[in-house]
């Protein structure tokens, strides 16, 4: 396996379990943990790797509200969505942004206490932003798959123990 | 028992001379434990892809629940024609040229039964898939097993195939990827195989079952090599492609004549294999690329795990290159395939299969299907690592797992 591959492989397989050990990437890769261990080195330090995240089953309890922001930017000339962009992804509550195609610009993630917060943060904060033109906010109400992982798993189908 | 003995006489001679499994009472023994890890299951452990499974059930949805063309429904053949030529370089007519059976199993039998006389005699490499010789016998056609061995990457050598070739034989019969060893062949031996079958006019027939499965770029079908499509059938299917055993789907693709031959046996048996079961067969072939490439590369990983682990144990074992199993070399510890088999499973809970399933010269050997998850894998090579270590007297050299 030369370099290349060995490190799309590397991030292919953080990137479904983000603590997988640098012994077994090493395993299944036929490489070793001090040639693993160096590549994942390069890639944070280079900023390829950003940080490692966990997916979570939210808690009944939980007190987490997550919401959609639909935003409508007006551009501007030379730097197009980004200063806007980035500008919004300074704020806490933001957990992600994109830029997509549509009837809208940017996509937004937010994440607050309650409605009322969340409520509160689009009207004060994000709509007036200049270059802000319109929003619309979406409520997430269940969580059914996130990061490739489904949460609610199939039931495992027996299979013969011998089979020729 | 004397009524056991009553019926035994309306049973056919060749049915009953047949030889019943010598490792019967080792599965039956697997079923009744508890908490067994099996490395004995040849099948994916993964479920087949939802687009396939949801396009089988769209067929379903829209009444498609009637008979097909005895070939089978001619836009999965024509999605089998187009995808084979792409991928492994022989082009077949889906008119004519091809057939769809219920399984490569469905495949082999009628192919057999299409192309042999009583008498006829049958090259097929061993270790072998367990069918191979009783579905030659049961045609009344004589099977004659050409080893394999570890030293050759248990690739066929055409010294070996000289010595066993007489002027009764009709048939060569070959599997790789193969079930149970792993081992794949090269284009050089391909052609050096072709050659031999020209030589002696022989008809092959590939069961490429396994073809998917494999760790090296394709080489070319044999039977896209010079002067052997008209002699070649090549027996393919889903099943370990994209995890679709229990659908029994498959296909064979070969000169017209042979593939008519089967389609007179296909429609009298079985007709036609099922209607619904065929759209989501070309769902696989269409639009499965991805989660078999997904597949594909987690068996692989699992492959560099396993062939690590054993070697460091003292296991000699070949790397294979395709399918989803490995065949490690037990004859350090003394014991014989079944012994060692049985001992692990009363002692350690891990089922593996004694190579001698697979033909004579398994011995020596046993057969590990990595096709279940890393975790478990894990699990049994550490156990093995601890069974070989109490082992008495004869111990095997090697590390720490």
């Amino acid at each position: 396996m030369n370099g290349k591959e060995l490190k799309k492989n590397i991030m292919a397989l953080l990137q479904c379990n983000a603590r997988i050990s640098n012994e077994e990437i090493a395993e299944r890769l036929n490489s070793t943990a001090d040639e693993v261990t160096a590549v994942i080195k390069k890639l944070e330090k280079t900023g390829v790797i950003l940080g490692y995240s966990t997916i979570m089953r939210p808690d009944d309890d939980s007190d987490e509200v997550r919401a959609i922001i639909e935003v409508q930017v007006q551009p501007e000339r030379d730097t197009g969505f980004d200063n806007v962009a980035r500008k919004l992804a300074k704020f806490a509550e933001v957990r992600s942004v994109y830029l997509v195609s549509g009837h809208y610009d940017l996509r937004l993630e937010i994440v607050g206490h309650s409605l009322q917060e969340i409520a509160f943060f689009v009207a004060s904060k994000l709509s007036s932003q200049k270059g802000v033109k319109s929003t619309a906010t979406l409520f997430m109400l269940k969580k059914y798959k996130e990061a490739g992982i489904e949460f609610d798993k199939e039931e495992k189908n027996e299979r013969l123990k011998v089979f020729p | 028992m004397s009524d056991l003995k009553f019926s035994h006489k309306w049973v056919a001679q060749h049915i009953a001379d047949l030889p019943r499994s010598g490792i019967r009472k080792f599965f039956d023994l697997v079923n009744t434990m508890d908490d067994v890890i099996s490395l004995s299951i040849g099948e994916p452990d993964f479920v087949t892809p939802w687009n396939i499974r949801e396009a089988t059930i769209y067929a379903l949805n829209r009444g498609i629940t009637t008979y097909t063309s005895n070939l089978g429904d001619l836009k999965l053949r024509e999605s089998i024609c187009r995808y084979f030529s792409k991928k492994f370089g022989g082009k077949y007519s889906p008119e004519t040229e091809c057939i769809v059976t219920v399984g490569v199993s469905e495949g082999l039998d009628i192919l057999l039964r299409a192309v042999l006389n009583e008498g006829d005699e049958v090259l097929y490499q061993e270790p072998c898939y367990v069918s191979y010789a009783p579905c030659i016998s049961m045609t009344h056609a004589v099977p004659v097993a050409v080893e394999t061995y570890e030293k050759n990457g248990f690739a066929l050598d055409v010294a070996d195939l000289e010595k066993k070739v007489s002027p009764k034989t009709k048939v060569l019969l070959l599997n790789y990827p193969n079930n149970p060893t792993g081992a794949g062949l090269t284009l050089e031996d391909k052609k050096r195989i072709a050659e031999f079958a020209i030589k002696h006019d022989l008809l092959v027939i590939s069961d490429e079952i396994y073809e998917e499965i494999n760790y090296r770029p394709h080489v070319r079908t044999i039977a896209a090599l010079p002067g052997m499509r008209e002699r070649t059938v090549v027996l393919n299917g889903f099943s370990k492609a994209f995890a679709m055993t229990g659908f029994r789907i498959a296909f064979a693709v070969g000169p017209r004549d042979i593939i008519d031959a089967m389609m007179k046996i296909h429609q009298y048996t079985m007709l036609c294999a099922s209607s619904f079961i065929q759209k989501g067969a070309i769902e696989a072939l269409e639009r499965g690329g991805l989660s078999r490439a997904k597949m594909c590369k987690e068996y692989e990983q699992r492959r560099n795990v396993i062939v690590n682990r054993l070697n460091k144990m003292g296991l000699s074992t070949f790397t294979p290159s395709g399918a989803f199993y490995v065949f490690p070399n037990i004859s350090s510890t003394g014991l014989s395939s079944e012994e060692f088999s049985m001992q692990l499973l009363q002692k350690k809970k891990v089922a593996v299969v004694p190579g001698t399933a697979f033909g004579a010269c398994g011995e020596g050997y046993v057969r590990c299907s990595y096709a279940t998850s890393l975790e478990e894998i894990k699990t049994a090579m550490v156990r093995i690592q601890e069974f070989l270590q109490e082992l008495p007297a004869k111990s095997v050299k090697g590390g720490a797992v």
